[in-house]
């Protein structure tokens, strides 16, 4: 069997930023969260808040490190698997994603430390400074890399010469056509991410009655954020869809399974792509919706895939249902948050039994939205690595064999399945010790100031279950 | 036409953080590839315990040097990590497995054993690996118009296997002589014993090393026997920090046989890039050909200058933080 090396890195490559992604969109909500909770304790002084941000900021510390660790990783992916694309775009990537790097770097250098381990021994003021600058910091490092992303699927700002792109604008390259709609539908969707994964374990929390005060407080606060961003995103995804339309025709077209240009489109709600035959099978659609939405008349012209030869044509059976998955999902967020505001009266939100237990599964709803979204962005410009510009097949590194691509993905599936497993399970920990655990180590805090200033030794809960002492 | 040469600032800069990276990750790697020997469980506490405030700190040295690399000489990005491959794969997944043994060993009962494999087998992998990264680098990488042309294991030679091994014992000698610094009493005893033997298979490597390459490589020979007779001082320095080791573990000093071990290694680094110069893809593409545009080198310097002395500030504090002996109980269990 012939292994095809570009098609191989391309997994690899998506299994691992994948995998990446998760971590970063949760710390990105999860640090707005906790310097809302800071604020609010500095305000009020209410210890609660206090108790609910020690908490939280451990699950921070965990989810942080993960993503240091998966990150790593990234920063050599794209010159072992993509040389020739590295070699062509570093002019304007290399600064750019170096700036990821010197951002994280620079943050943890100076205010995850105080953020970790520095609550009894900076003055109140200043730690309050630290969780915002954590915040504004994942936001910054979020910047850079979705300017980067962006500018593949936009190239903007830079032209060919020798082979090489070379900047001529940096702030049309930064700025380029989709990196705006990128940026906030990404923001949103760490927002989002944070909302729900506090909201469910909250939920969980009330349903098993502990700590119901300050999980009360907490799930209504995300309750209300949601009920603003949930919809906010369903408004940003559609402007962002538009934009695509213009510069990505073909994208959109696979997302919308639609085959022919042509009028009057009907908005898909099943259908079964069929690449090689290039139509549907069972197609189930309201009719004219589509192009109502995307042209916003139902007599819109809205462009085909096979408007482009076989060989530019992204597969549209995935893109097609990878967009519905997302979609879906940011509907149910919506559903879930108009739910809470209805259940207001009388604090039925918290007293709900199933209202709770609908809640609880919610906290994958956004990881699974977040990758189903990735995997439409990025499979949808297939067969391009730089839209229009560089393919895949030319952006690979040409003396990289099938062989070593398929020996280097299956390493790291088995390294992440080892060393995220102890991850996850430890996380699993930290939530069974729950909010009353973090009144209560201040002590220990105390002692351990002096030591660590990693990420992990932040969370003190022991690996295995009590009893586990040999 | 550029008003200064950023090209040669960059290399300075990557040239500074591949050192620290050396030095400081070489520390805390040696104190894993030298776990398995130590005397008990309690000295391993200790061992641990010396580096775990700085590690991740000194990993980071790591990460910008590669995304550094990309921003200011791409071809050495692209053409290494190709023929690299493998070698960076395996180097990686050491640095992932010691990277999470440090945060779990201390949390864990039952399972320690285990994260005292992975944090042992992580270590001596990822220094077995850049000790071939350095073996290719001095041997030469075959490519043509800028691109590598060779095969997946042209990086395994028995001249890559052999650097591997003398990083493997560099880093050692470094973990030793920290640990000789950190610690008192069975530790400390320990670590003596265990840098004269380790400094002796260093030498011996750097001299089997040293011996070969003028002969494989003509301008090697060439920089080295022409009439540039100043460079001799490098290897001399070498030679001097290696006899201060030995003497320093000899008439039991504490801080200076880790000190001059820095020196052996700052010495011989500066030995192989002069040997070198100007070529940082050996050997035919220089510092100038792999560089990327001016304006692109000069955009990220502007931020780096910023950040530079603000990681190296905090570096220093942490360092002063925890500076001194670790003792029993003092470590989080
Ligand atoms: C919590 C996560 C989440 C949720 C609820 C949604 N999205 Fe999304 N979506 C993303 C997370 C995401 C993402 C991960 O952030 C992507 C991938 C790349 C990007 O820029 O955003 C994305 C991409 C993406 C794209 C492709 C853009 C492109 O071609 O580059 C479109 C058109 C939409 N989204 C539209 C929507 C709509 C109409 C939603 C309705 C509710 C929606 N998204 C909810
Ligand atoms: C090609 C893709 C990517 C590369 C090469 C990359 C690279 C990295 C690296 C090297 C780190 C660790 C830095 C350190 O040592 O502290 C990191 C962390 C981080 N990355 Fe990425 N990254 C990628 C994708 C993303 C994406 C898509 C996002 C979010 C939108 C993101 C946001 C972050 C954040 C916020 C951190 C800080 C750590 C954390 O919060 O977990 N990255 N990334
Ligand atoms: C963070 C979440 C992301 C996810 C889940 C994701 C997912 C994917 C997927 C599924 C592919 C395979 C596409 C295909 O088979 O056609 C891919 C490819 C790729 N993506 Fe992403 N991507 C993400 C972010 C990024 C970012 C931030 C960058 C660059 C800055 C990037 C650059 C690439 C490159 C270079 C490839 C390989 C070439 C290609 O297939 O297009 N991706 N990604």
């Amino acid at each position: 069997m012939d292994l095809d090396p570009v098609l191989l890195s391309r997994i690899q490559f998506a299994f691992v930023v994948s995998f990446h992604a998760i971590f970063p969109v949760f710390t990105i909500g999860l640090a707005s969260f906790i310097a809302f909770l800071e604020t609010c304790a500095y305000a009020s002084g209410n210890p609660l808040y206090t108790r609910l941000s020690k908490f939280w900021i451990k699950v921070f510390a965990v989810v942080f490190g993960m993503g240091v660790v998966s990150g790593i990783v990234m920063s050599f992916q794209f010159g072992t698997n993509w040389s020739n694309f590295s070699q062509a775009t570093a002019n304007f990537l290399g600064p750019v994603l170096s700036y990821e790097v010197v951002t994280a770097f620079f943050l943890e250098a100076a205010f995850l430390g105080i953020l970790l381990f520095g609550r009894d021994r900076v003055p109140a003021g200043i730690y309050l400074f630290a969780s915002f600058m954590v915040a504004i910091g994942t936001f910054i490092s979020s910047f850079w890399i979705l300017s980067a992303n962006s500018w593949m699927h936009t190239p903007a700002g830079t032209v060919m010469e020798n082979g090489m792109h070379q900047v001529v604008s940096w702030s049309e390259a930064i700025f380029n056509p989709s990196f705006w709609y990128r940026f906030t539908h990404m923001g949103l969707a760490s927002f989002l991410t944070g909302g729900f994964v506090v909201a469910s374990l909250s939920a969980w929390f009330l349903l098993k009655g502990r700590e119901v005060e300050a999980n009360r407080r907490a799930l209504s606060m995300c309750l209300w954020l949601l009920l603003v961003i949930a919809p906010a995103q369903l408004w940003v995804g559609d402007l962002h869809g538009l934009n695509t339309l213009k510069h990505q025709p073909t994208k959109v077209a696979a997302m919308e399974g639609n085959w022919e240009t042509s009028s009057n489109v009907p908005l898909l709600l099943f259908a079964w792509p069929d690449q090689q035959a290039q139509t549907n099978h069972w197609e189930v659609g309201i009719p004219g919706l589509a192009s109502l939405i995307l042209k916003h008349d139902t007599d819109g012209v809205v462009p085909g895939v096979s408007a482009v030869p076989r060989e530019e044509q992204p597969p549209v059976a995935i893109v097609f249902w990878s967009f519905r998955v997302m979609v879906g999902l940011g509907m149910l967020m919506i559903a879930f948050a108009i739910a809470g505001l209805l259940l207001r009266p009388g604090g039925r939100y918290w007293r709900s039994r199933w209202f709770l237990k609908g809640l609880v599964p919610m906290g994958v709803a956004p990881f699974v939205a977040v990758l189903a979204g990735w995997f439409v962005t990025e499979i949808g410009r297939a067969p391009w690595l730089v839209y229009g510009q560089m393919t895949q097949a030319e952006g690979v590194t040409p003396s990289l064999t099938g062989g070593m691509a398929l020996f280097t993905l299956i390493g790291y599936i088995v390294v992440y399945a080892l060393v995220f497993t102890s991850g996850l399970y430890y996380l699993g920990r930290l939530f069974e010790s729950g909010v009353e655990d973090a009144g209560h180590d201040s002590d220990l805090d105390q002692e351990e100031v002096e030591r660590a200033k990693r990420p992990f030794s932040a969370a003190h809960v022991p690996l295995e279950h009590e009893g586990g002492r040999a | 036409m550029e008003p200064f040469d950023l090209t040669l600032i960059w290399a300075g800069i990557i040239a500074f953080g591949v050192i620290m990276y050396v030095l400081m990750d070489g520390f805390d790697l040696g104190v894993g590839i030298l776990f398995p020997l130590a005397p008990d469980e309690e000295s391993r506490d200790l061992m641990m315990n010396s580096v775990a405030p700085v590690w991740d700190g000194n990993e980071t040295w790591l990460v910008l040097g590669g995304a550094g690399l990309l921003a200011a000489f791409p071809m050495v990005y692209s053409i290494m990590l190709p023929a690299l491959y493998l070698g960076v794969f395996l180097m990686l997944s050491g640095l992932i497995f010691r990277g999470i043994a440090f945060e779990f060993r201390f949390k864990a009962n039952r399972s320690r054993y285990l994260w005292n494999i992975a944090f042992a087998g992580g270590s001596t992998l990822a220094a077995f690996a850049q000790g071939m990264v350095v073996g290719k680098y001095i041997e030469g990488i075959n490519t043509a118009n800028g691109v590598y042309v060779g095969g997946p294991l042209d990086f395994v030679t028995p001249f890559t296997l052999l650097t591997g091994l003398g990083l493997v014992a560099g880093y050692a000698l470094l973990g030793s002589t920290w640990t000789i610094m950190k610690t008192e009493g069975t530790t400390q005893a320990w670590a003596r014993r265990m840098a004269r033997p380790l400094l002796m298979i260093v030498l011996a490597v750097f001299g089997v090393i040293s011996l070969w390459t003028p002969f494989v490589d003509e301008a090697v020979y060439e920089r080295w026997f022409s009439n540039l007779h100043l460079i001799w001082v490098l290897p001399a320095l070498a030679l001097f920090f290696a006899w201060r080791i030995w003497h320093g573990v000899t008439h039991k000093r504490e801080g200076s046989p880790f000190v001059a071990t820095m020196g052996l290694f700052v010495f011989t680094y500066l030995g192989l890039l002069v040997s070198k110069w100007p070529y940082v893809v050996p050997p035919e593409i220089t510092l100038y050909d792999a560089a990327s545009a001016w304006e692109s080198q000069l955009f990220l310097l502007l931020g780096l200058l910023f950040v530079i002395p603000i990681v190296l500030t905090y570096t220093a504090w942490t360092y002063w933080v925890f500076r001194g002996k670790v003792r029993a109980g003092d470590g989080y269990h």
